[in-house]
């Protein structure tokens, strides 16, 4: 009795389902796409080409901050206007020595960090957290720590300097008793450099960590019984390997690097004079606290090209990755 | 030519005794093959003599020269791993050169080496490709270049052929032997297959549980084993091993006979031991078949396996209880308790009643 119960209850459940499912909106692939890339889309024109093309159109306008719509083309003239000031050459050399300077320390550090990590040692995960710890760091933190580190009077570095017996009345970096790093252009230079280092070098090390973890660890055995020594090692087979993502992970921290203003801007602010001014910063000096927001767009669209270069190299080897 | 000695070479990963203390010397010249089951510690082994790792004791020694402490570029040696470890990013030629360069070869002398050893392996076409465009069997040959161009004193081999797909693996394995022929060099090979290991090697050195269990020749190893691990090990179907009181009898598949074809034989004149088998099931394998049967009585259902020819085949039918003979010299005894090969059965009377007692033995 009760078996014909359950073999009646299991024929009405097999009864149910139909041959087909129903089909839905989920099951028309192109509907689905549309509504999916939709969000990115419009996120991309109305934050990335809008403005772009508005800061084109600004460009070669005489649009000020108190009247900022569009009345009169004038040409190039704000480009010829830029050109001609002392502070736009100094600015594009700076821009040019910061992110060539970071470019080749970064690079350096980053291939030094990564052979390092590696490896196995003691500590290994505090050292790694460590390291990563520059990056989650607010910036305002950031920059009240390195304000203080190259503050002119109160700098820990002076002081340590000064303590050793370089620093002070004669001795080799003597005779002021502080080097006021931002206030002197090349130490200035390096100071923007040295912070732009510091916090781009976690993402680029973990970058190229993710690579080098994945070569086998049997090319590099193969490579000691061929008789490689470390640095042939490294030479040909680790960076060779590393090759694009290393090349893709430094591009793509330079071209943050190259169009950010907020180093200078939190530090040296351009000074003394302009000797430490870079193209970002100088932009939003000219165009949003000067008012000239004409002048301001020309500027910035100076980087443009610089920075469209450096993309479609990154996006290429990013292609030609995929392709080997 | 070089010989290879390992002393007492031990490893332990924390508590974990990987190797227990080995002692192995090739002969000049030699093509010595080591096999077991995984985690046996012949890969161990193998990473202790390339330098790969650091033994917990012992020492290798290379043609007299203690390596132990030497790192793994300064010792002559040459290892072709399963994987190839070809460098991705460099062609065919320049895989090929990569250790004459690293041991500073002038260049003259570098691109004849690598023509010689590009020939030798018959990938002369090859050599501007990218290792990514190569098959697994073209990818062996290229590692194999890549070895022998240094001229080491040693070759490693760690499962080679393990990769390829079964045809191109029995081609490999005669071009393997070949050119050990053609170079001379020591070589110790590495694997799980005791097809492989018996067909390819001068000895065969078979390994359990990170020790040494028999070194000898693939014959002297099918024929006289020297423990029941090794008997089960080696030939494909394993000896069957009867556990009877303290000893254990082995014998091997094809030696096991249905009592009318033994009288046909030429072993018929010998003294022989008859068992009675229950067949299960007959197996046809090509050339031959294969019975699946037990054996009662005293021995407990214990399985076995017995290889037929073609003319025994109609006188074993499935489901009956059959009389197999063994001929007297074919049974092997081992020691319960060590698993060690005891005394051969012809002086050992007690032996031979125990096999009697249950089945009768049998003069013919």
């Amino acid at each position: 009795m009760k078996n014909d119960k359950t073999l009646g209850a299991v024929r009405k459940r097999k009864a149910l389902p139909k041959p087909y499912p129903p089909t839905g909106i989920a099951d028309r692939d192109g509907v689905v796409g549309t509504l999916m890339l939709a969000p990115a889309v419009l996120y991309v024109v109305a934050l990335v080409a809008v403005p772009f093309f508005l800061a084109i159109a600004l460009s070669v306008s005489d649009a000020t901050v108190g009247d900022p719509a569009i009345h009169h083309f004038v040409g190039l003239a704000n480009f010829i206007d830029v050109m001609r000031e002392s502070a736009f050459l100094l600015a594009l050399r700076n821009s040019v020595i910061v992110t060539l300077a970071t470019l080749v320390l970064l690079t350096v550090l980053t291939i030094i960090l990564v052979e390092l990590l590696a490896r196995p040692f003691p500590g290994k995960r505090f050292a790694e957290i460590l390291i990563i710890l520059p990056w989650a760091m607010p910036a305002a933190l950031a920059a009240v720590g390195w304000l203080w580190l190259l503050d002119s009077e109160f700098s820990p570095i002076d002081w340590v300097l000064r303590s050793v017996g370089l620093l002070g009345p004669g001795t080799a970096l003597g005779p002021a008793n502080n080097l006021y790093y931002l206030g002197r252009e090349w130490l200035g230079l390096g100071a923007i450099v040295v912070i732009n280092v510091w916090r781009t070098l976690p993402l680029s090390a973990i970058i190229v960590l993710a690579g080098r973890t994945a070569i086998p660890n049997e090319l590099f055995e193969q490579a000691a019984l061929d008789g490689a020594g470390y640095f042939r090692v490294l030479f040909r087979i680790t960076l060779p390997a590393l090759g694009i993502l290393l090349t893709v992970a430094i591009l793509f921290t330079v071209l943050v690097i190259f169009g950010d203003m907020t180093v200078v801007a939190l530090t040296t602010r351009g000074g003394p004079g302009y000797t430490t001014e870079v193209l970002p910063y100088w932009a939003y000096l000219k165009g949003i606290q000067g008012g000239a927001l004409s002048q301001g767009a020309a500027v910035a669209l100076f980087l443009f090209p610089v920075l469209l270069a450096a993309s479609i190299l990154v996006l290429r080897m990013a292609y030609r990755r995929e392709e080997a | 030519m070089a010989v290879l000695e390992v002393r007492g070479l031990a490893k332990h990963f924390g508590d974990f005794k990987a190797l227990k203390g080995i002692d192995l010397t090739t002969r000049e010249g030699e093509f010595l093959t080591i096999v077991g089951p995984s985690g046996c510690g012949k890969t161990t082994l193998m990473r202790l003599i390339a330098g790969l790792e650091t033994p917990t004791a012992g020492d290798v020694v290379l043609d007299g020269k203690v390596i132990t402490s030497l790192p793994p570029r300064a010792r002559n040696i040459a290892m072709v791993f399963q994987s190839y470890a070809l460098y991705p990013h460099m062609s065919v030629a320049d895989n090929i050169a990569f250790p004459l360069k690293a041991r500073g070869v002038p260049r003259s002398e570098q691109a004849q080496l690598i023509r010689w050893a590009a020939g030798a392996l018959g990938i002369e076409n090859l050599l501007h490709r990218r290792p990514a465009r190569l098959s697994g069997g073209e990818k062996q040959k290229v590692a194999l270049a890549r070895a022998i161009v240094r001229k080491p004193a040693l070759f490693i081999f760690d499962e080679p052929l393990s990769s390829l797909d079964a045809q191109v693996r029995a081609l490999a394995r005669a071009e393997l032997r070949q050119l050990h022929e053609r170079t001379g060099v020591t070589t110790v090979y590495v694997t799980h297959d005791q097809i492989e290991a018996v067909g390819l090697g001068d000895r065969v050195a078979v390994m359990q549980a990170g020790a040494l269990r028999q070194i000898g020749a693939p014959q002297e190893l099918y024929n006289e084993p020297a423990n029941t691990f090794v008997a089960g090990f080696i030939g494909t179907p394993p000896m069957n091993l009867l556990t009877r009181g303290d000893l254990i009898i082995g014998f091997r598949p094809e030696d096991a006979l249905p009592r009318a074809a033994m009288a046909k034989s030429k072993d018929a004149s010998q003294e022989a031991v008859a068992f009675q088998v229950n067949v299960a099931r007959i197996e046809f394998l090509g050339s031959e078949w294969l019975a699946y049967g037990s054996i009662d009585g005293a021995f407990e259902n214990a399985r076995v396996l017995c290889r037929l020819r073609q003319e025994a085949v109609g006188m074993v039918k499935v489901g009956d209880v059959q009389d197999f003979v063994v001929s007297s010299s074919r049974l092997r005894f081992f020691d319960r308790t060590t698993g060690l090969r005891t005394v051969p059965a012809a002086t050992c009377a007690p032996a031979q009643e125990a096999v009697s007692e249950v089945n009768g033995k049998v003069r013919m």
